[in-house]
């Protein structure tokens, strides 16, 4: 819808009026993420000045190197994965494609930290992968070191690339019969029209994928710091924790949002100032049959990608949990299960709620102010859980110490389910935003004007016209919400109300002193849960 | 219709959204007096059954918020006067001294628990007591290293070891105490040194927990590092002939590193004798043995007896220097791995 914007001229929205009302609105959704990321940007350079020195001076030029170079390997990494797993999906049909479609899905359910963890103790010297093959070979036999950058780059490539899949598989779905078509007009073969045609055109799609991968890389601590590779977050840890410096941490935190905006900014540059126009009511896609060795090479792709990302680590997983089974108190993962549902369930119901009205108030004001209001929604997804919760937690917890000394109440907003919804809110807004927003670009300007004509303009227009053109998106977002929220870690520790513990809480317990074996029940039924969504997205689509 | 209209309706619907929830849960904080609020970073199935005990013998529930020391920390002080916290329960000095010093906890005066901690292991202001103690020390393996090779900390520094020692992260707190005990003991220059040796002879890259190199060292990719005792003990609870062994690390110097776990009554406390009383009866005999057993460490008392797989690795004489040391120093140690190149 960004792009729509671009070429929108001032007179274009007819009986659109902008007006105060929407910028407000955009800056209320921004609020969730704003607050923290301002409260960040307030700290950059207010630490102790020995604390500052040591960070700018031993730790900063180190983790910057290593937290870009991880970015660029993962994007690609995912990216890659994602893209071609959607080409083969969306535009071939081969045995097997329909449990693939929503299969590949599947790995976005295993959170980042528990791949780590399987992936480590599979594959390092001492993990059973090795030492068979030491056993076998000799003492010298062995495969490269998994606790290496090479390492950390394929477990989160593993992990995240279905979110490029997802949104890219949406874009091949409705374009790439045509592409091939135009392609074949052309003369071209299907590899060049994938890469001359459809690639181009599904560009801003994949980026917007892309980018949700980097920043969940940027974000991420779990993963990282189970490879002991030092990025951003382990410094920002580092300095809160280790040197007990709150500010030292946020001052490096506050350079981290200069670097995903740089980031943001890059992927608004590579979208240059295009519009994709899509046909109203693309035809029905007929996809192109595979035979032979082509049918087999997809589907033995796929299979290796899908085995690798999910069926090794869980069956892994399962195997340690069978033998913790009579060690853990079922009571207290199955209530920890339906936590994390629910507050699954609300979190992206609340958000996509929320993605929506800002994607359509963005739409409704133009200009500078709602642009910025929306870039500041979108930018939490990047900051690191903890440091998102404090800046949600310290201003919550003072109006409350207020409202208890002043008017002797006795509050603590801080814990309760309306902050920690909040902060959610303010982290993954965007992940709900990056599908919403996709499908808005496909509402044209004809269609609001036709309805405007009709006399159905503004709220009620909104409900007629683009609430069900975006039902798709919607549900790409509630999905990709309900299993963030489900993985995360930081924020729910830190702001979870009493008897809140989800099955993240429950891995948290056990990790933290080493116990894998442990782990990994609350681990299989996290991923158990996971499927939740994604098999409901997969039936809404099959309709 | 009109345009304010509408949008002011949408921006109705977003507040309720957004508000929603915090009339369904925000005003109804509860706040039962007789509960106590323990803020804790230590592992759930460890208090959990200490707690239950108590309400059985004295009625009073206890209800926790577990979470990372350094959160914890940042929620007294979000919180102030008005936090629910009532007693604060972690691991390891460098935090519980980080806690006293920002002024979250506050002075005890108690005759049981100065009859039942040591003086080396209790803030000397009284703020915090140590509960249990784990030593942090050394672990070879039986099948390729000889206790006689083996001496102190530093010594791992040395040329002998190239390519033979693991070591646990140097985010680790635990690591963070035991060099921070080494610069009280030989000042920066020398312990930048040792780390550097370490660095040196390390024969993978740090791992992310104790439990991993006790891995490494029983697949034979490196021959000792460095661990907390109870890793060691689970490690033997579940391999009774586990090829590995813990050696009593500088039994001819100041003595093997010992760090705690403990707590303190936080200062804004409503109900700090009730805090008290609990943190006394953690001291008391009981609750001592049954905090040290289920997670095999040392109680701080030290008249009474740890699991039978702890007393058969034998006594050690621990250093003696109040553990709070660790905690001031524990700044320069973590500035001090990272110039050493210790990750």
């Amino acid at each position: 819808m960004r792009l729509a914007l671009a070429r929108r001229g001032p007179r274009a929205g007819r009986g659109l009026k902008p007006s105060a009302g929407w910028l407000g609105l955009g800056w209320l959704l921004a609020l969730p993420a704003g607050l923290p990321i301002v409260i960040v940007l307030l700290h950059f350079g207010g630490a102790e000045p020995g604390v500052l020195a040591h960070l700018n001076g031993q730790v900063l030029p180190r983790v910057l190197g290593n937290t870009l170079w991880l970015v660029a390997g993962v994007a690609i990494g995912a990216g890659l994965l994602g893209t071609a797993a959607a080409w083969l999906v969306a535009v071939y049909d081969f045995p097997g494609r329909g449990l693939f479609a929503w299969a590949l899905l599947l790995p976005m359910a295993v959170p980042g930290y528990v791949m780590a963890f399987v992936a480590i103790g599979l594959l390092d010297y001492a993990g059973p992968v090795q030492s068979a093959l030491r056993a076998w070979l000799g003492p010298q036999a062995g495969l490269p070191p998994i606790r290496s950058y090479g390492g950390v780059v394929l477990v989160m490539s593993l992990v995240l690339y279905p979110y490029v899949y997802l949104i890219a598989r949406n874009a091949f779905a409705t374009q790439g019969r045509r592409a091939l078509e135009v392609g074949a007009s052309l003369g071209l073969g299907a590899f060049a029209s994938f890469r001359k045609v459809a690639l181009p055109l599904a560009r801003p799609w994949i980026a917007g994928g892309v980018l949700l991968v980097a920043m969940e890389t940027l974000a991420d601590f779990g993963t990282v710091s189970a490879f002991n590779y030092d990025t951003f977050t382990t410094a920002i840890y580092q300095s809160w924790f280790g040197l007990f410096s709150l500010g030292g941490a946020m001052h490096l935190a506050a350079m981290l949002v200069a670097i995903v905006a740089l980031l943001v900014l890059a992927e608004q540059a590579l979208r240059g100032r295009a519009r994709y126009n899509v046909g109203r009511s693309p035809q029905p896609l007929k996809r192109l049959r595979l035979r032979g060795g082509a049918a087999l090479c997809a589907c033995a792709a796929l299979s290796l990608l899908l085995i690798v990302a999910f069926v090794l680590p869980v069956a892994q997983l399962a195997f340690w949990a069978v033998g913790e089974l009579g060690e853990l108190s079922m009571p207290r993962l199955t209530e920890a299960a339906g936590n994390t549902v629910m507050l699954a369930a609300a979190a992206a119901l609340l958000i996509v709620v929320l993605a929506g009205l800002l994607g359509f108030a963005r739409r409704m004001q133009g200009g500078f102010a709602m642009r910025l209001s929306t870039r500041l929604a979108t930018l939490g997804y990047a900051l690191p859980g903890p440091v998102l919760a404090v800046g949600i937690f310290t201003p919550l917890a003072g109006l409350s110490a207020w409202a208890g000394a002043g008017l002797n109440w006795s509050l603590s907003l801080q814990t309760t389910l309306f902050a920690l919804l909040l902060a959610y809110a303010g982290r993954f807004l965007t992940v709900a935003h990056a599908p919403v927003e996709a499908n808005l670009q496909r509402i044209t300007r004809a269609m609001e004007e036709a309805s405007t004509s009709l006399g159905i303009g503004g709220w009620r227009m909104f409900g007629r016209v683009h609430l069900p053109l975006l039902r798709g998106g919607l549900a790409a977002g509630a999905t990709l919400v309900f299993v963030d929220v489900m993985k995360e870690m930081p924020i729910t520790l830190m702001m979870r109300p009493y008897g809140w513990d989800t099955l993240a809480v429950r891995i948290y317990e056990f990790t933290a002193e080493g116990r894998w074996e442990q782990a990994a029940l609350p681990a299989v039924l996290l991923v158990i849960t996971g499927f939740l969504p994604v098999a409901l997205l997969t039936l809404r689509g099959e309709k | 219709m009109n345009a304010h209209l509408l949008t002011a309706r949408a921006a109705l619907l977003a507040a309720a959204t957004v508000l929603g929830p915090l009339v369904m849960t925000g005003c109804s904080a509860p706040e039962d007096e007789s509960v106590l609020t323990v803020y804790s970073s230590r592992q759930p199935h460890l208090i959990e059954p200490l707690f239950d005990k108590y309400r059985a013998e004295t009625g009073v529930q206890v209800r926790y918020v577990n979470d990372e020391a350094g959160a914890l920390l940042h929620r007294l002080e979000a919180e102030g006067e008005s936090t629910a916290g009532d007693l604060f329960l972690t691991v390891d000095a460098g935090n519980l001294w980080q806690a006293a010093e920002s002024g979250y906890l506050q002075p005890v005066e108690s005759d049981v628990l100065e009859r039942n901690i040591p003086d080396h292991l209790q803030d000397p202001d009284n703020r915090w007591f140590g509960l249990s103690v784990r030593a942090r020390t050394i672990v070879y393996s039986t099948e390729r290293v000889s206790p006689d090779d083996l001496s102190t900390y530093e010594a791992l520094a040395g040329e002998a070891w190239r390519n033979r020692l693991c070591l646990r992260t140097s985010k680790k707190v635990y690591n963070q105490s035991l060099v921070a005990m080494m610069i009280h003991q030989h000042g920066e220059p020398a312990t930048e040194e040792v780390v550097r040796g370490w660095v040196r002879n390390l024969a993978a890259p740090p791992f992310a927990n104790d439990v991993a190199v006790m891995d490494a060292i029983k697949a034979g990719q490196c021959d000792v590092g460095i661990v907390n005792s109870y890793y060691f003990g689970r490690m033997q609870k579940d391999d009774p002939d586990v090829p590995l062994a813990l050696f009593w690390a500088n039994q001819d110097s100041e003595g093997v590193h010992v760090n705690v776990s403990g707590g303190g009554v936080i200062a804004a406390s409503d109900n700090p004798a009730a805090a008290k009383a609990l943190l006394e009866w953690l001291s008391g005999d009981e609750a001592q043995s049954l905090f040290a057993s289920l997670d095999l460490e040392y109680p701080a008392n030290p008249e009474l007896m740890a699991h039978p797989i702890v007393e058969a690795w034998g006594d050690f004489k621990p250093n003696p220097i109040n553990v709070s040391k660790a905690g001031a120093l524990q700044t320069e140690a973590v500035k001090l791995m990272e110039r050493a190149g210790y990750r």
